[in-house]
């Protein structure tokens, strides 16, 4: 006889074991399936937490090869990539028995296996010692998540032609690195092999890095990355690799066409984005439709359209974000529980964990432009705030855009240390739907870099204090 | 020379009072003791007299403003304009009443009056706040469209913009149509400092004493007999009227002689016991209630009672009492009755632990002995302290006031 569950969430990352904890909390029994072996999915296992742990001790070596003798403490400073990889390791492993044991102590059933759908209701799952197990679900969840997009006629060997998952473990660092694409995974991960030695050269298809980010926040962070040693080559697309013994020719040519050209490098990393990951899940059998972008076609309430079939996080429409996935697969949850679960869109922060950190939360000066929202700006730059001077990191400015009539905030834009902190506020703000005079008139300590965002809130009105 | 107009010491209890009215405009010409401002306190109105003759040279405290004791409200140049006899001369030069703009204001050395905070009952965003104290709208009238019902900035602009856009526009009212701010449809008053010491002593003696009230009723036809049968003599030899408050207070001493705890207060851990007997007399005057104390009830006669009744009543409505006149009281007695009420549970007059409440006397049907008659009844409400006083002591009193009022000759008798 199968197993009976009121929910079983297929795909154990931020979205699926965060519904199979909500599942628990309030009274439903579930079950979660990954067929990885560890939980956690890409965001713990070979996304968002190797690479933090990355970033930052190659920002730490970084610091102290060449910064820290500029303020008075004289460093010799050596790599051990090994023992920085150990370090990484071991965060993951830590981070992935943690949502083992909040699977267990929620009583959702972790199965490791690949889950597929064989009928609405019905859950088959293919165990790693080749048996089968069936089980029977109220609700299925499809949180499969995202994989990495292919450049295509490119074959990734995660040794030398790598994505994000090989980039995380290279056994060394690379002389030359290749990064395709100038998304916020490309950046990251440029910036970790740049500073630990690598000479780092990206091509995006794009004319600007960061399409994503406001216009005059990613200008300015591009500089700063420039400034840092990044080559940037924009408006350009890979059109082959050739692997020789002792590098990769990587040929190139204008976005419109033309202009062939070849670069040597000894790793690429193809960064040039996610697709959602369905394969396998028997979704035609069960009758759920994909989108042309092979996205799970889904409601405002995660509902596939195939009764009991829900779809949340990467596999469906939205942006690729464990935060947001997180708040689907809480919000999905609740709504089979019969309560009023819900996602604010418009309030789900960004950021890019470079050094300055880019974050944002709400909407660019270009998308409200789009729309012909009439709109302020303040803007506060690092430099003129007392806490960046002392940590001496004063790259980068905040920028509040706020509705002209109202100063209802509309989106918040930080470049600059610690920016995916200061937008916190910020996502509050906008949840609430506070105008920029609130965050001015809130307190904010001194010295901090959250005042930054306070000037420039006060400057929607003109009032900046500080500058 | 100019001479501080301050606000005089107005009894030990009061430290603040808010200037009501001036009667007096920079330039006035003043005559020494004539009354110049009325000054509003927790109790009383008290107005300041001219501490000298001349002109008014400079008005420091505005109505409405809150002042200290002893803070300057003003200033007299001494002797200027002569005295009102020759207001020929001042009125034909105009300079002699206007104080000189080089003469230095007291209104710099002046205490700055604090005005009262208005209040902010629930959280509110901080711009929503900025704005409803700068405009007086307040963010209860207006619909929130923020997260939970929130107000927000734009919401308290946009209720703004539709009342500036509704005023000036009657010839066409906009058809209600769903919810609307009614902010433009209120009226705001800021409290008279009568009414906050009311509205706080009301409250802090509900959230101090364990009160609760019981019941009894009287057959007043006795003492309407006795009344109708003496009032022409009594008021003949005494020259005040014969009412009721007499016998009840009478009624109510004697009763509390019995029940001392009735006429006692806490204090801490401490049982004060009075032996003496100054009974509050509710009074409802156009600003609110005050009540007056007639003091040692138990040695004066009816007569007297009633008189100092009578008197403590017409300058309670004149507003002329004297804060002396508010203070103490050991036990109150509040006459719903002339209202029309039937029954009612007073508030206790903090401190003391037992307040009567009179009503209106009503003829009813009674069973007398086997018969029913029709009598005139009164019900009697005992509010009392039950951390001092007992149900029994509560029932008891309420008895032996009835008592007394149906057998008035007990009085005499005092048993």
């Amino acid at each position: 006889m199968a197993d009976q569950f009121d929910v079983v969430v297929i795909g154990g990352g931020p979205g699926g074991y965060n519904a199979a904890i909500r599942a628990g909390q309030l009274g439903l029994t579930s079950a979660c399936i990954d067929k990885r072996g560890t939980f956690g999915g890409t965001c713990l296992n070979v996304g968002c937490i190797p690479s933090k742990a990355l970033l930052h001790t190659s920002h730490l070596f970084e610091e102290a090869k060449d910064h820290l003798p500029k303020l008075g403490v004289k460093t010799q400073v050596e790599l051990d990539l090994a023992t920085m990889m150990a370090h990484k390791t071991k965060v993951v492993g830590e981070l992935t028995k943690g949502v083992e044991f909040l699977l267990k102590k929620n009583k959702s059933e972790a199965i490791v296996g690949e889950g597929r759908i064989a009928a609405p209701g019905k859950v088959e799952v293919k165990l790693a010692d080749g048996s089968t197990r069936i089980l029977d679900a109220k609700n299925i969840v499809i949180a499969t998540g995202s994989d990495v997009m292919a450049v295509p006629g490119v074959t990734i060997d995660e040794e030398r032609i790598v994505s994000s998952t090989g980039a995380l473990s290279l056994k060394e660092v690379p002389k030359r690195l290749l990064v395709v694409g100038g998304g916020y995974i490309g950046l990251e991960l440029g910036s970790v092999w740049r500073r630990l030695g690598a000479e780092v050269t990206v091509v995006e298809f794009l004319d600007r890095i960061t399409p994503g980010l406001d216009g005059e926040v990613g200008k300015q962070f591009q500089r700063i990355l420039s400034r840092q040693g990044m080559k940037f080559q924009l408006s350009t697309k890979v059109v082959g690799v050739e692997k020789k013994d002792d590098a990769l020719a990587v040929h190139v040519e204008a976005a419109a066409g033309g202009n062939l050209q070849t670069i040597e490098t000894d790793v690429m990393l193809v960064s040039i984005g996610r697709k959602a990951f369905t394969g396998r899940l028997g979704l035609e059998n069960a009758g759920v439709k994909l989108d042309a972008r092979g996205r799970v076609v889904s409601d405002a309430h995660y509902k596939t359209g195939v009764p009991g079939i829900w779809a949340i996080g990467d596999v469906r429409e939205g942006p690729m974000l464990a935060h947001k996935a997180e708040d689907e697969g809480v919000a999905c949850i609740e709504l089979i529980a019969g309560k009023p679960g819900h996602v604010n869109y418009g309030a789900i922060p960004s950021v890019v964990y470079t050094a300055p950190e880019v974050a944002s939360v709400g909407k660019t000066e270009e998308e409200l432009k789009a729309e012909g929202v009439q709109y302020k700006i303040g803007k506060f730059p690092f430099t003129a705030n007392a806490r960046a001077k002392t940590i001496a990191a004063t790259e980068g400015f905040a920028k509040v855009i706020a509705d002209a009539k109202t100063d209802r905030v509309l989106g918040v834009h930080v470049l600059g240390a610690e920016a995916g902190n200061l937008v916190a506020e910020a996502a509050l703000a906008i949840e609430i739907g506070a105008a920029s005079e609130d965050i001015a008139r809130t307190c904010h300590s001194h010295p901090t870099l959250t005042e930054a965002v306070r000037q420039a809130a006060m400057g929607v009105e003109g009032w900046t204090m500080q500058m | 020379m100019s001479i501080q107009i301050k606000v005089p010491a107005m009894g030990e209890s009061v430290t603040e009072a808010t200037v009501a009215r001036w009667f007096k405009k920079e330039g006035d010409a003043v005559t020494r003791d004539e009354p110049l401002l009325e000054l509003e306190t927790d109790k009383v109105t008290v107005e300041v007299p001219a501490p000298a003759d001349g002109a008014i040279e400079s008005i420091a405290a505005k109505e409405g403003d809150t002042v200290n004791v002893g803070a300057i409200l003003g200033a007299i140049a001494e002797g200027k304009a002569g005295s009102p006899a020759v207001s020929g001369a001042a009125a034909s030069n105009p300079d002699a009443a206007t104080p000189k703009p080089a003469t230095p204001a007291p209104a710099a050395e002046a205490p700055k009056p604090v005005a009262a905070a208005p209040a902010t009952p629930q959280a509110v965003m901080p711009s929503v706040r900025r704005i409803s104290e700068e405009t007086g709208l307040s963010p209860a009238s207006v619909e929130g469209s923020g997260k939970d019902g929130r107000v927000t900035k734009g919401d308290m602009l946009a209720a703004l913009e539709a009342r500036t856009a509704s005023t000036p526009k009657p010839a066409t009212p906009a058809i209600p149509s769903g919810p609307r701010p009614n902010a433009a449809r209120e009226e705001r008053v800021t409290m008279s400092r009568l009414r906050r010491t009311i509205a706080l002593r009301l409250k802090e003696s509900q959230n101090t004493a364990a009160q609760l009230t019981t019941f009894n009723e009287v057959d007043m036809s006795h003492v309407m007999r006795l009344r109708s049968e003496y009032k022409d003599s009594f008021e003949k030899k005494h020259g005040v009227r014969l009412g009721f408050m007499g016998f009840f207070t009478k009624a109510c001493v004697a009763a509390l002689k019995e029940l001392p705890n009735v006429n006692a207060e806490i204090e801490g851990d401490d049982i004060i016991y009075k032996n003496y007997y100054d009974i509050g007399m509710a009074v409802s005057t156009e600003k609110g209630l005050v009540v007056p104390v007639v003091r040692d009830a138990d040695k004066l006669s009816l007569a007297q009672i009633e008189a100092a009744i009578s008197d403590l009543g017409v300058r309670a409505r004149d507003g002329k009492l004297r804060l002396d006149e508010l203070q103490g009281g050991t036990f109150s007695i509040t006459n719903g009755g002339v209202f029309g009420s039937l029954m009612s549970t007073p508030i206790l007059n903090s401190p003391q632990s037992g307040i009567l409440g009179m009503h209106k006397i009503q003829p009813r049907p009674v069973a007398i002995g086997d018969k029913i008659e029709i009598r005139p009844m009164m019900y009697l409400a005992l509010s009392y302290d039950h951390r001092l006083v007992d149900g029994r002591e509560a029932v008891t009193f309420l008895v032996r006031v009835k008592e007394n009022l149906e057998d008035p000759q007990r009085l005499l008798l005092d048993i």
